[in-house]
């Protein structure tokens, strides 16, 4: 589709240009059912998986939201209705807010940082010489390449308070009341880990994408701006910007999405601690329904981060559409 | 191109500064693993393990049922990364080769299905998957590793399938091949380097996923069905400030992936990228 820029689908060529049947495509040959009913069967595993194991646990998670279910009920394996209750305790309790607040703010610090220094590091691999890009895409890879579990044990081991090389590190600085900080002990502290955490495991995905798309702006284009005498300032806001804008638009959304959902990293580094104060709302929907057995509450609440996120994705649809319809 | 001395020089000096950003803490997770337990824990940090130990890396295998949880690992992923390309292959075949009624549908369907919310789904699985009895098992964790990487799946391939000329095929049609000879013949071979790179993202997130093994097979004991990253989770909190162990855990833990990732990279990555972007 249009999220990505021209250049990158040179990359892998006609990636994405299959989205109307070729022209002159024979009709599914021959007038048999059989041979018409071919598209449907190849599908049909694609669309039971699909129905069976994303449609199924979507509406499994609605119905359980109007229900009061908790430890007892799942025991007795019984359905107790209890309409929108759950729904309503949420939207009035400030902790649900309080969260999606927290979420909102994370995600966008988070998505901004990436952003930035994604693309600036992509900027800086093009205008490196060979030897040193390739050691920096190595370093790049290995960072985007580490599962996220053994991602967070490292930082969890980097950022140790007694033995932590992060610590002492700061200590060597100068800074001696950092010698034996716990990083995990306040809820500002605790974030910057995760987020530290996250730019790290974020960045190489976008550097390397912007990085592909640079490779293939025409040389051209450059020229013209720096006879026009830009700096490189100016040729990012006047060349870069206008012609990678797809890219930019892309990238920065499913960011968005990946950040807003990601739960792995901020569960598995303090499962959501201190006193519940680094939950984001998938953490905060899993601690309600499985840690503490508020089932339903737990569904309501993913349902409204379903919500969320179905505001954000029809917002990036749109301007997926409308860009379809510019060119 | 023209470029001074000092205009090369800048570039080099943050490039070297994010190399050491990023490789840093791979570096110091393996270098941990083979330190000796005095080195981990002295006053300044060893930043060369010259006299290494594999001590570590005993204590992460030799833990409890550890190679019954890779082997665990290895099915779930290799069998859900499998299934995901089959399916999803003979989808975007229809897609690309065929016109129906319900085909943008179907990829818009696609489309949306790759940004499916499964961090928030996983008390609804939880619940299916109890009432069928299937809790601590492969089964069910397979199949949902399969659905979260076959959207991904049939939209790269379609991309690639895309990008073989019609022709191809139908020469070979011509030359008396049946469709599905002709598929076999003329584009499977040319589709390798996609499957390449949907089977690397397959891989990676299958292998890494958290949130659905920490609530179907939380069940410890022997025959249990967990997986690598949950049975990390536990070493870590079990080993508390072991961290040799822990970094031995986490580095063979990490280790297929990195390897996985390093070979096919060359052509994995471009479609990688390329398809996810399209996301």
């Amino acid at each position: 589709m249009a999220v990505q820029s021209e250049p990158v689908r040179a990359k892998s060529p006609g990636a994405g240009v299959g989205a109307d049947a070729p022209k002159g495509v024979r009709p599914s040959a021959g007038p048999g059912l059989l041979s018409r009913s071919t598209p449907y069967l190849l599908l049909l595993p694609a669309v039971v998986a699909t129905l069976a194991l994303l449609c199924w646990p979507l509406v499994e998670t609605v119905i359980l939201s109007f229900q009061n279910l908790n430890k007892r009920q799942l025991i007795l394996h019984q359905t107790e209705w209890n309409g929108f209750k759950n729904y309503t305790d949420q939207l009035t309790s400030s902790e649900f807010w309080h969260t999606t607040g927290r979420s909102v703010a994370f995600t966008a610090l988070n998505v901004a940082l990436i952003m930035v220094f994604g693309t600036l590091v992509g900027l800086l691999l093009d205008r490196l010489g060979k030897r040193m890009r390739l050691a920096l895409q190595i370093a790049l890879m290995l960072a985007w390449a580490m599962p996220f579990v053994a991602q967070t044990t490292v930082f969890t081991w980097l950022f140790d308070s007694r033995y932590g090389v992060v610590n002492w590190f700061l200590d060597k600085l100068g800074w001696h009341s950092m010698a034996a900080y716990n990083w995990y002990s306040s809820q500002l502290s605790t974030f910057f880990v995760i987020m530290l955490l996250l730019v790290w495991g974020s960045i190489p995905f976008v550097a390397f994408n912007m990085y592909a798309a640079l490779t293939t702006i025409p040389k051209e284009l450059y020229e013209a701006a720096r006879l026009d005498g830009a700096g490189s300032y100016k040729v990012f806001t006047s060349v870069i910007f206008p012609t990678l804008k797809p890219f930019f638009l892309g990238t920065t959304f499913l960011e968005v999405i990946w950040i807003f959902k990601c739960f792995t990293q901020v569960y598995a580094i303090n499962a959501g601690g201190p006193q519940r104060l680094t939950e984001t709302l998938p953490v905060y929907a899993f601690i309600e329904g499985m840690g503490n057995q508020h089932y339903g509450v737990g569904a309501a609440i993913a349902v409204l981060t379903i919500l969320m996120l179905s505001v954000l994705m029809s917002y990036y649809f749109r301007i997926i559409i409308k860009q379809e319809d510019e060119l | 191109m023209r470029r001074s001395a000092l205009g090369r020089s800048w570039p080099n000096a943050i490039a070297v500064v994010l190399v050491i950003f990023f490789a840093f803490p791979v570096y110091w997770m393996v270098s941990t693993a083979f330190k000796k337990t005095t080195d981990i824990i002295s006053k300044t940090p060893v930043f060369i393990p010259l006299n290494g130990t594999l001590e570590h890396f005993t204590t992460a295998t030799g833990a409890d049922q550890f190679w019954s949880f890779v082997a665990n690992s290895f099915i779930v992923t290799v069998v859900a990364v499998a299934a995901s390309l089959v399916i999803a292959t003979a989808a975007a075949f229809a897609v690309t080769r065929m016109r129906f009624r319900g085909r943008k549908a179907f990829v818009l369907v696609v489309m949306v299905a790759q940004m499916a919310p499964w961090e928030v789904m996983s008390i609804s699985i939880y619940m299916i998957v109890r009432d069928n009895d299937m809790l601590n098992s492969l089964v069910p964790l397979t199949l949902f590793y399969m659905m979260m990487v076959l959207p991904f799946t049939i939209w790269t391939l379609r991309g690639f399938m895309a990008a073989v000329p019609k022709e191809l095929e139908e020469s070979a049609m011509v030359d008396g091949c049946s469709r599905f000879q002709a598929f076999m013949r003329v584009i499977f071979p040319l589709l390798v380097p996609g499957l390449m790179s949907t089977s690397l993202f397959g891989f990676i997130t299958a292998w890494n996923e958290l949130p659905l093994v920490l609530v179907l097979n939380k069940a410890t004991g022997p025959g249990t069905a967990q997986t690598l990253p949950l049975w990390l989770t536990s070493f870590q909190t079990t080993f508390g400030d072991d961290w040799g162990a822990t970094m031995a855990a986490s580095t063979l833990f990490a280790l297929p992936v990195l390897v996985v990732f390093f070979l096919f990279q060359r052509k994995a990555v471009g479609g990688l990228t390329d398809g996810a972007v399209k996301g």
